[in-house]
């Protein structure tokens, strides 16, 4: 049953910033293969929630992962120093020494046209500082990181912020090839609705607390919407007939 | 060249690899003004080893390692730069260090003498090197990641606090054996001056460390080989060559 087997359990989680709440009772669990949307205005604690799951700060509560898992993550963004003398092979070969792997990795993020010879790569991609790249360039080198050596689980802050909208579907498209070819778990904090639903089978809602969680055709409702965003959530408002079946075809 | 030049020089060039290899890493961390004044710590564990009449080594070593401790706390404690903190206490070590420190050695720890260096002090100095290189070979993985990002080295399982304290237990260690070159108000710069170099001119990490290693060992073998040669103070000849050094290298930048 390796397919429902839970590897990830939330119980009752809570973060306190001083005196502030951020979040609060957080209650969920991810199966094996899951794609998880977490959604929600700014300021809601969706990052903060991943930095808990990941250790990374205090918190009160539950959270157990499965034994053994290899977790990733990509986080929102990443201010590199322009002048840290560090190569993208250097960072790469810090879970890598594979520079065949490295390239093909670099290439299922989109990061290099298929009619650039490895030559070329090498010179001009491998061996530039991380700081010198661009904002959209550098999201997809730490997408590619993050995969470079399969993890179990990835947890994705905003993958695709600072990114073109070809680039948006290239790295959604790999998402879902991981998830369906590898069973990857997923995990993804996600401010576009559309998103949610063509890719996720699941999805948080969330402001400082639990507003709703669930399959998104489900849970998604109107009312839900305007609870998480405020008035305006109408905006957001889904066609439902389009989507009746959550299992994320093409 | 006479033996005892030999050894100086052997000496000077371990340091300098050492302490411009180290020195990399502060660079990197931020940590230019620890790395510049964390030296001047040692001065009142000198005076306090020599008051005591142990070996100043450990006099020094131990006030280092305070140092670093407290660096490592405010590290852990908050995100604020602690280069305030540190800049009043360090000057204020000096301070005290200056009036404890009995006047006939004085001149001595402030400056280092390396004229009574033994064959024992340069293994000592050899030994405790390459022991420094193993450390930061292990703990080379978390130590980059930590300075690329301390987020994505902890999700990638790096204990963060731990490297971070190994590595300023290295560091204390190297100003240390490097006190004997250059002396306590000096040493920093030791640490500093060839990494700033090797920045100028690296663009990966690899070249980078490689260099600073390299500028320093240069800038201990050059400082002392002029200093023995007009009879001056090694110290701060060898901080002079790598000031040297570091302007030439202003003209390589990337």
């Amino acid at each position: 049953m390796s397919d429902t087997q839970i590897v990830l359990k939330v119980e009752n989680l809570g973060v306190k910033f001083e005196e502030n709440e951020v979040l609060k009772d957080l209650v969920f669990s991810v199966r094996r293969g899951d794609v998880l949307a977490i959604i929600g205005p700014n300021g809601s604690g969706k990052s903060v929630m991943f930095r808990a799951l990941l250790n990374i700060i205090p918190y009160s509560g539950k959270i157990n992962w499965l034994k053994g898992l290899k977790i990733s993550y990509v986080p929102q963004k990443l201010n590199i120093d322009k002048e840290l003398p560090l190569s993208v092979l250097e960072f790469f070969k810090i879970k890598s020494k594979n520079k065949e792997k490295i390239i093909n990795v670099l290439n299922s993020v989109g990061i290099v046209n298929d009619n650039y010879e490895q030559g070329h790569l090498s010179r001009h991609l491998l061996n530039q500082r991380l700081g010198w790249l661009s904002g959209g360039q550098l999201q997809r080198i730490l997408i590619a990181w993050a995969v470079i050596d399969d993890p179990d689980v990835l947890l994705f802050d905003e993958p695709t912020a600072g990114i073109d909208i070809g680039g948006e579907e290239t790295i959604y498209n790999l998402l879902r090839k991981f998830n369906k070819e590898k069973n990857m778990t997923i995990l993804l904090i996600s401010h576009d609705l559309n998103v949610v639903y063509k890719y996720a089978n699941n999805v948080i809602c969330l402001n400082k607390k639990m507003i709703c969680f669930g399959v998104p055709e489900e849970v998604l409702d109107p009312s839900a919407l305007t609870n998480l965003y405020g008035g305006e959530a109408g905006f957001y408002k889904h066609g439902h007939h389009e989507h009746s079946d959550h299992n994320r075809e093409n | 060249m006479s033996d005892i030049l030999i050894l100086q020089l052997i000496t000077g060039v371990l340091i300098g690899l050492g302490a411009g290899y180290l020195g990399s890493f502060m660079i990197l961390k931020r940590m230019s003004l620890v790395g510049d004044v964390i030296s001047h710590v040692a001065l009142p564990g000198i005076a306090i080893a020599l008051l005591f009449k142990i070996n100043p080594f450990f006099g020094a070593f131990g006030a280092l390692l305070l140092a670093v401790l407290g660096i490592w706390f405010l590290e852990r404690k908050t995100e604020i730069p602690s280069e305030t903190l540190v800049g009043i206490f360090f000057a204020l070590s000096l301070a005290v260090g200056i009036l404890i420190t009995p006047e006939p050695e004085l001149l001595e720890a402030l400056f280092g003498d390396i004229a009574k260096i033994t064959l024992i002090d340069v293994l000592i100095t050899a030994i405790l090197t390459m022991v420094m290189f193993f450390i930061i070979a292990k703990i080379y993985r978390g130590l980059t990641l930590s300075v690329i990002s301390k987020e994505l080295a902890q999700s990638a399982g790096v204990n963060v606090s731990k490297t971070s304290f190994l590595f300023l237990l290295l560091l204390a260690l190297v100003v240390a054996l490097g006190l004997q070159v250059t002396g306590t108000f000096l040493m920093g710069a030791l640490v500093i001056v060839p990494a700033a170099a090797a920045k100028n001119i690296s663009v990966n990490l690899k070249n980078y460390t490689l260099s600073a290693s390299l500028f320093g060992a240069l800038s201990g073998l050059i400082g002392i080989l002029i200093a023995s040669y007009f009879n001056f103070h090694p110290g701060p000849i060898v901080v002079l060559t790598s000031g040297v050094i570091f302007i030439i290298s202003l003209l390589f930048k990337k």
